[in-house]
C-alpha cells in the first residue's frame, strides 16, 4: 500500500486519483485499527467514519502542506477537533509524510509521542491539542482571522464530530465565523449519527443538522462522506464561496468499511481482537500492516 | 503615618524607597495606552474581547487598529480558542475580559488551548479581585490566581501599579508563551520608579526590614508599604516584597526573607487558599518553615459592599497587615516566656 504514499514528493504536489484515494483510505482504516489493537484502547468507530474525509484532505491535494517543513507559515491549517480519533489522524499524517509510518507502532506506548489525543508540540503536522470536545472550531476561527490579519491566503479546515456539536463553544465560534465573513474557513461535520453512549438522535437530537449551520450564516453542503469525488467537489465549492464560511455536513457511517463495526454504538471505542483485525483486513482487501 | 517612608537600611540594589504620592491611577488606562503603543510598532499585536470594549478600555485600540481587534461577543470559551488560533497563525493576541468570566468560564480552554498547547497568547484578566465589589460574588475574581497558577507553562503576573502594568505588558510582548496578567481597576498610587523594568520570576524588594516580611502584590502593595511605615513607627522593621510574578515564583527571595526576617505575612486580594499565600507556604514548608500568616478571603463568599469596604472587612489593609505582623512577634514572645 505504501506505493501510494511515495507517489507524491516531499512538497506533496502530486495528489492521488479518486481511485487511489479509495485504496489509501482502506490502508488508513486498517492502520488505525491495528494501532488501536496494539494500544488496547482507541476509537475505532470514529476513526473509520473519518477515514475518507482525511484521505481526501491530505492525499487528494486539498491541503497545502509541506511535510518536511510542518510549520511553513503559509500552510493551510487542518484542526482535528475530534481529537479522540487520533488513530486515523496519525495514520493520515504518516501517509502524507509528516513522520515515518514506523512511529505508528508506538501508539499510546509509555513515553510515545503519539498520545491518545494529539499534541502539537510532539507530533509534526498537528495544529492544535484537541481531545476535550468543542475546542477545534474556535481555534480554527482564530487561525482564519490570523490569515486575514497577516494578509495571507491560507485556508483553515476543521473536522468535528456530530455529537461534539452538543458543546456550546462550537456555536459561539460559528457566530464569530459568520460575523467576520470567514470564507477561508471550512467546517466538516463527520455526521456518523453515533456518540459514545448511543445514537445522537436518541441522546440529544442534532437534526436538522444542515439547517442549523445555514441558520448560523454558513454556506452549507451535504455530501456522502465516503465518496472522495463528492468530497473533492465540496472542498472546491467551499473555496469558491465568498464572504461566508462553509459547512460540509459529511454523512458517514460509524465503523465504515468493517461490517461488524458499522453503525454500532458499541464500536465507538471498541478495540478489535487479533481475529477481528484479520477479518477487517480481509474485508478491506488489505494486509494488516504490522502486528504488535 | 500613612504615606511616610523611611530610608532603606541596606544597600540592596533591589530596594526602592519612595514616598507614596496622593495621586491614584486606574491601571486599565495604562493597559489600553500601552496596548496601542505596542500595536503601533508591532503589526502582530491584536486584541480579542468578549463585548468588553468599555471595561477593557480598548475603544481607542479598536478605532486605531480595527483590523486587529476581534470582538467575539459574550463568549469566553470561544474567545480563548480564537486567541489560540490567532497565535497559531503567527499573531500575538491579547485576550482581554473581566477576569471573573475569562478565567472561570474558559478554564478548560486556558488549560488545553493555552497551557498544554504552550500557545503564545496573553490573557488579560481585567477588573480582578473584588473591584466589582457591590455587584457581588458572581463578579468577584478572587479564585483566578489559584486557578491559573496550577496550569503548566502559564506565567501568572499581578502588577502593582501603572508603572508595573506597562512594564509587564512590554515584557509580555517579548515573552513567547502563554501569560495571565491580572489587571485591576481599583485606583492605586505609584509604588515603583519610572525606570522600573519587569523581570518574570523576580520579586521586587520595596522596603528593607529584619523583623518580618510582608509579601503581597497588586492593589495591596501600597497598603503593605503603609503597613511597613506604621510598623517602623513602633520600632518593627518590616521588609516589603512585591511578588507580582506568582509563576514563576522568586523562591530565592522568599527563602532569603525567611532566613533574614524569620516571619512572613502574605496578603492578597483573593481567597487565602491556593493563591499567593499558598505558593509562598509551599516554598517555606518544604525548605525553611517559619511562622506565617496568610491574609486573604476565608472560605466564604463576600458580603455586599464596595471594594474598599470589602478589603477592610477582610483585613486586607495596612492595619490588617500590621496586626498580623505583630501577632507573629507577640506569639513568639509568649512562646519564649
Amino acid at each position: 500500500m505504501e506505493h501510494l504514499f511515495s507517489s507524491h514528493d516531499a512538497q506533496g504536489q502530486i495528489p492521488l486519483t479518486v481511485h487511489e484515494l479509495a485504496e489509501a483510505a482502506r490502508w488508513l482504516r486498517i492502520s488505525a485499527m491495528t494501532m488501536t489493537h496494539h494500544a488496547g484502547i482507541g476509537h475505532t468507530g470514529g476513526d473509520l467514519s473519518a477515514a475518507d474525509i482525511l484521505a481526501t484532505l491530505y492525499l487528494g491535494g486539498v491541503l497545502r502542506a509541506r511535510p518536511n517543513d510542518p510549520s511553513w507559515p503559509e500552510r493551510d491549517r487542518f484542526i482535528m477537533s475530534k481529537g479522540h480519533c487520533s488513530g486515523i489522524f496519525y495514520s493520515t499524517l504518516a501517509a502524507r509524510g509528516f513522520f515515518p509510518a514506523d512511529t505508528l507502532k508506538t501508539y499510546m506506548d509509555s513515553m510515545s509521542k503519539l498520545n491518545g489525543h494529539p499534541d502539537r508540540n510532539k507530533v509534526a503536522g498537528v495544529e492544535a491539542n484537541t481531545g476535550p470536545l468543542g475546542h477545534g472550531l474556535p481555534i480554527a476561527v482564530g487561525a482564519a482571522l490570523a490569515s486575514r490579519m497577516a494578509h495571507m491566503s491560507w485556508r483553515v479546515y476543521v473536522l468535528t464530530g456530530d455529537g461534539e456539536l452538543q458543546e456550546g463553544s462550537n456555536w459561539e465560534a460559528a457566530m464569530t465565523a459568520q460575523h467576520y465573513g470567514l470564507d477561508n474557513l471550512v467546517v466538516i461535520v463527520d455526521r456518523n449519527r453515533i456518540q459514545q453512549g448511543d445514537f445522537t438522535e436518541s441522546t440529544i437530537r442534532m437534526d436538522p443538522m444542515t439547517d442549523k449551520w445555514r441558520a448560523f450564516g454558513f454556506h452549507t453542503l451535504e455530501v456522502d462522506g465516503h465518496n472522495h469525488g463528492d468530497l473533492l467537489a465540496a472542498f472546491a465549492e467551499a473555496e469558491s464561496t465568498k464572504d461566508r464560511p462553509t459547512c460540509i455536513v459529511a454523512n458517514t457511517v460509524k465503523g465504515k468499511g468493517v461490517s461488524f463495526a458499522e453503525n454500532s454504538p458499541a464500536w465507538h471505542h471498541g478495540v478489535p481482537t487479533s481475529e477481528q483485525l484479520r477479518a477487517a483486513a480481509a474485508e478491506l482487501g488489505v494486509e494488516v500492516p504490522w502486528l504488535a | 503615618m500613612v504615606g511616610v517612608t523611611r530610608e532603606a537600611e541596606t544597600n540592596s540594589n533591589q530596594t526602592v524607597t519612595r514616598r507614596l504620592e496622593p495621586e491614584l491611577f486606574d491601571c486599565r488606562d495604562t493597559f489600553s495606552r500601552t496596548m496601542e503603543e505596542m500595536a503601533g510598532k508591532n503589526p502582530k499585536i491584536c486584541a480579542v474581547v468578549n463585548d468588553s470594549v468599555s471595561s477593557t478600555k480598548l475603544k481607542n485600540f479598536r478605532s486605531k487598529f480595527p483590523d486587529r481587534f476581534v470582538n467575539v461577543g459574550i463568549a469566553e470559551q470561544n474567545m480563548v480558542g480564537v486567541g489560540c488560533g490567532l497565535a497559531n497563525g503567527g499573531m500575538q493576541p491579547y485576550v482581554a475580559g473581566a477576569s471573573c468570566f475569562l478565567t472561570a468560564r474558559a478554564m478548560e480552554q486556558i488549560k488545553v488551548d493555552l497551557g498544554y498547547s504552550n500557545s503564545n497568547v496573553k490573557l488579560c484578566g481585567m477588573s480582578s479581585g473584588m473591584a466589582y465589589g457591590e455587584l457581588g460574588p458572581t463578579h468577584h475574581s478572587v479564585e483566578d490566581v489559584a486557578w491559573m497558577r496550577i496550569i503548566p507553562n502559564l506565567a501568572v503576573v499581578v502588577p502593582a501599579d501603572p508603572i508595573e502594568t506597562r512594564a509587564v505588558l512590554l515584557y509580555s510582548e517579548q515573552h513567547v508563551g502563554p501569560m495571565f496578567l491580572r489587571i485591576s481597576r481599583l485606583p492605586v498610587p505609584r509604588v515603583l520608579d519610572e525606570d522600573y523594568q519587569f523581570e518574570l520570576g523576580k520579586a521586587v524588594q520595596l522596603r528593607e526590614g529584619t523583623d518580618v516580611t510582608l509579601i503581597t502584590n497588586g492593589v495591596l502593595v501600597s497598603r503593605a508599604l503603609e503597613a511597613s511605615d506604621q510598623l517602623a513607627a513602633q520600632g518593627i522593621h518590616a521588609r516589603v516584597l512585591n511578588m507580582s510574578s506568582i509563576k514563576p515564583l522568586d523562591i530565592e527571595a522568599i527563602l532569603k526573607a525567611a532566613r533574614e526576617t524569620s516571619r512572613i505575612v502574605t496578603a492578597e486580594e483573593g481567597f487565602a487558599a491556593g493563591g499567593l499565600g499558598g505558593a509562598v507556604a509551599e516554598v517555606l514548608a518544604l525548605n525553611h518553615p517559619v511562622p506565617m500568616r496568610i491574609l486573604g478571603l476565608p472560605d466564604q463568599f463576600a458580603p455586599t459592599g464596595s471594594a474598599e469596604f470589602l478589603l477592610e472587612h477582610f483585613g486586607l489593609t495596612a492595619s490588617g497587615m500590621c496586626t498580623a505582623a505583630k501577632q507573629l512577634l507577640r506569639n513568639e514572645k509568649i512562646r519564649d516566656e
